[in-house]
């Protein structure tokens, strides 16, 4: 499957925030897009997904605008984890997760729809939680929930708003490895807005990096992810060290 | 517990087989469906009971086998014998229709705030607090103050209806409330329709839709004379008095249909829940289904509230109460809101019916206390736990 974004121009209230975004991503590669704080990473993100229509241009799956697909086949397409969460008291993790499932359901679930919730509760680690309030659970355990929940809902392709902001470190990893072997293993495709770099650098196949409204780049992470490159897009000096576990970013202070 | 805490516990069940294959999940989930079945039960149970002694208390107190027996020939006629063959009237005529008020209107009232709740995300929204209620307090106060004035003599006349006879007087404020009550939702979604993906408008206009008709409420009672001032006060207290019927035989379809619409879209409300863009990437028309929901919600409260006068508390009340004891999930908190409503408002009335009898005190007042009460209980229970 194709996601193609054609002259893509989004904003609030007459006022651009990205403008002329042009790409395309497969299912098959995790796709990460960078930039610096208001670069419309979010935006972005929201109006690949269909919450906002785009003020110009054009998203397209397999040749044809989102626009034109129903709500629900688009979520059986797409899934969307946003940045911030909303959730109500008194509901369960479980029901949290099986909220996944409603494009497949019309009020009652089954047993391959509890099935699902199991298997993707037990990937992101908690189904220990399952019977919990999600009020009552922390932040990267929530994360967790939210991003179960959009495995449960099995889309072709995952797009995450930072999915990994309030996860320890152990879980930033098991989790970026977890939606690599997603995209790899079940032929998916991923978009992921991220701030680390190095998670970028070494999880993603497809780089896009976003600077003053428009694509400053866009590549494989070793193309995209260069001293000069993050000097002009984020402001800062770093040097990408090759180590014997791979390449890394390091930036200093410059100021 | 530790991450890797959980990580070793999460292993531990993939050795004893049960990850990925749905058995854990579905033991913890028909777990939890079987508590939310198991209490609605009790309350249909309860609820029962509650209409039994119910038909037996009053100001003629009716053994409790003549009751049962009353029921039975309703069924199939003249089977048993009642001990008083007056008994029969007093319960079909009089109390039965009072009782089925109560229900409906409490199912009604319960799950329109289960619904107002979920759809807005907000706790303190109800029917009462989107000025549902206000509004229609305002038309039946605008009826009862300015009827006379504006009908001329056929304000005093008598209509059959149904088979049943109307004062005119009664019709036209039971009129007038549902109109208003309905305008009020029309209202606020027209004054929030450029930020109708914002909740906080949406209930900000209601909140202030209501007091603009609080205003005209409070204008109606001080241009009114005597008697009509006195009326107005009575109805907005709120009380059974208008029990009959052909009021039973209006509102049961109307709160039935809507019951089931709301129901029939409890996976979207709970899907609203994770908040409007989720909702839509998991495609729901968010905007579609909160105005019409809003609209069913209004139209199943304006009906019964036309005919009880302002029964505020239930809608608000009887949300909680259940979202405590079974949680948030609204296929099975809309029916258990729905007959906590109809149990709070029938033990109520209840209780105004025979605490001062042959005296009826308003039922507004102890579904004030009864309602209140049993909330303070719970919270301070659950101390901590809930709302945090």
């Amino acid at each position: 499957m194709k996601m193609s974004v054609e002259s893509l121009v989004q904003g609030y209230d007459g006022n651009t925030v990205i403008e002329d975004i042009d790409f395309q991503t497969h299912t098959g590669d995790v796709m990460s897009v960078l930039g610096p704080n208001g670069s419309g990473k979010s935006t972005l993100i929201k109006t690949l997904c269909n919450l906002h229509d785009p003020m110009a241009g054009r998203v397209k799956i397999d040749g044809r605008d989102i626009k034109e697909y129903s709500r629900t086949d688009l979520s059986k397409i797409l899934g969307y984890v946003p940045q911030y969460y909303n959730y109500a008291q008194f509901t369960t993790v479980l029901d949290t997760v099986l909220m996944g499932r409603r494009p497949y359901i019309n009020w009652d679930y089954t047993e391959e729809d509890l099935n699902m919730a199991e298997r993707s509760m037990s990937r992101m680690n908690v189904l220990d939680l399952a019977s919990r309030y999600i009020n009552e659970i922390s932040g990267g355990q929530l994360q967790r929930v939210f991003i179960a929940r959009t495995l449960c809902q099995n889309p072709n392709f995952y797009i995450f708003d930072e999915p990994t902001s309030s996860l320890d470190l152990r879980h930033q990893i098991q989790t970026m490895k977890i939606m690599r072997e997603i995209v790899h293993g079940q032929d998916r495709g991923m978009i992921i807005a991220l701030h680390d770099l190095n998670l970028a650098l070494r999880y993603s196949d497809k780089v896009l990096m976003i600077s003053n409204k428009k694509i400053y780049s866009y590549g494989t992470p070793e193309e995209t992810i260069t001293p000069d490159a993050i000097k002009d897009v984020y402001g800062v000096e770093a040097d990408i060290i090759e180590s014997e576990k791979g390449p890394f970013v390091l930036s200093y202070d410059s100021c | 517990m530790t991450a890797s805490g959980e990580a070793e516990k999460t292993e531990e069940k993939d050795r004893a087989g049960l990850k990925g294959r749905g058995t854990y999940v579905k033991a913890v989930y028909d777990a939890s469906i079987r508590k939310k079945k198991t209490f609605i039960a009790v309350m249909a149970a309860v609820l029962l009971a509650m209409v039994i002694l119910s038909l037996s208390l009053g100001s003629v107190r009716i053994p409790a086998f003549d009751v049962l027996a009353c029921l039975f020939n309703q069924i199939a006629p003249d089977t048993f014998a009642l001990s008083k063959p007056y008994y029969s009237n007093i319960i079909i005529n009089g109390r039965e229709p009072r009782i089925l008020l109560c229900i409906f209107t409490g199912i009604a009232l319960g799950a329109s705030g289960t619904v107002m709740q979920s759809l807005l995300r907000n706790p303190l929204v109800s029917p009462f607090t989107l000025g549902v209620s206000s509004a229609a307090a305002f038309g039946a106060a605008m009826a009862i103050a300015f009827g006379a004035a504006i009908f001329g003599s056929a304000y005093y006349g008598v209509l059959d209806v149904m088979g049943i006879t109307f004062s005119a007087k009664t019709l036209i404020t039971i009129l007038f409330a549902f109109m208003f009550g309905t305008l009020s939702m029309a209202l606020v979604l027209i004054i929030s329709k450029n930020n109708i993906a914002s909740q906080s408008v949406l209930v900000l206009s209601g909140v202030v839709v209501g007091y603009l008709f609080q205003a005209g409420v409070s204008f109606a009672k001080y241009v009114s004379d005597d008697t009509a001032l006195r009326e107005i006060v009575n109805w907005l207290m709120g009380g059974m008095w208008g029990a009959t019927w052909s009021s039973v035989l209006f509102i049961v379809p109307i709160v039935m249909v809507g019951f089931f619409l709301l129901e029939s879209r409890a996976v979207d409300m709970n899907t609203m829940s994770g908040g409007d863009d989720v909702a839509k990437s998991l495609g729901i028309e968010v905007h579609k289904i909160r105005r019409d929901l809003l609209i069913v919600c209004t139209l199943i409260t304006s009906a019964c509230l036309a005919f009880t006068g302002v029964i505020g508390f239930i809608g608000l009340m009887a949300p909680h109460i259940c979202r405590i004891l079974i949680g948030n999930d609204n296929r099975y908190l809309i029916p258990a809101s729905a007959l906590m409503g109809a149990i709070i408002l029938l033990l109520s009335d209840t209780v105004a019916r025979i605490l001062m009898s042959p005296q009826e005190i308003p039922v507004g007042i102890l579904l004030y206390i009864i309602g209140g009460v049993f909330f303070i209980w719970l919270v301070s229970r659950k101390n901590g736990r809930y709302l945090a």
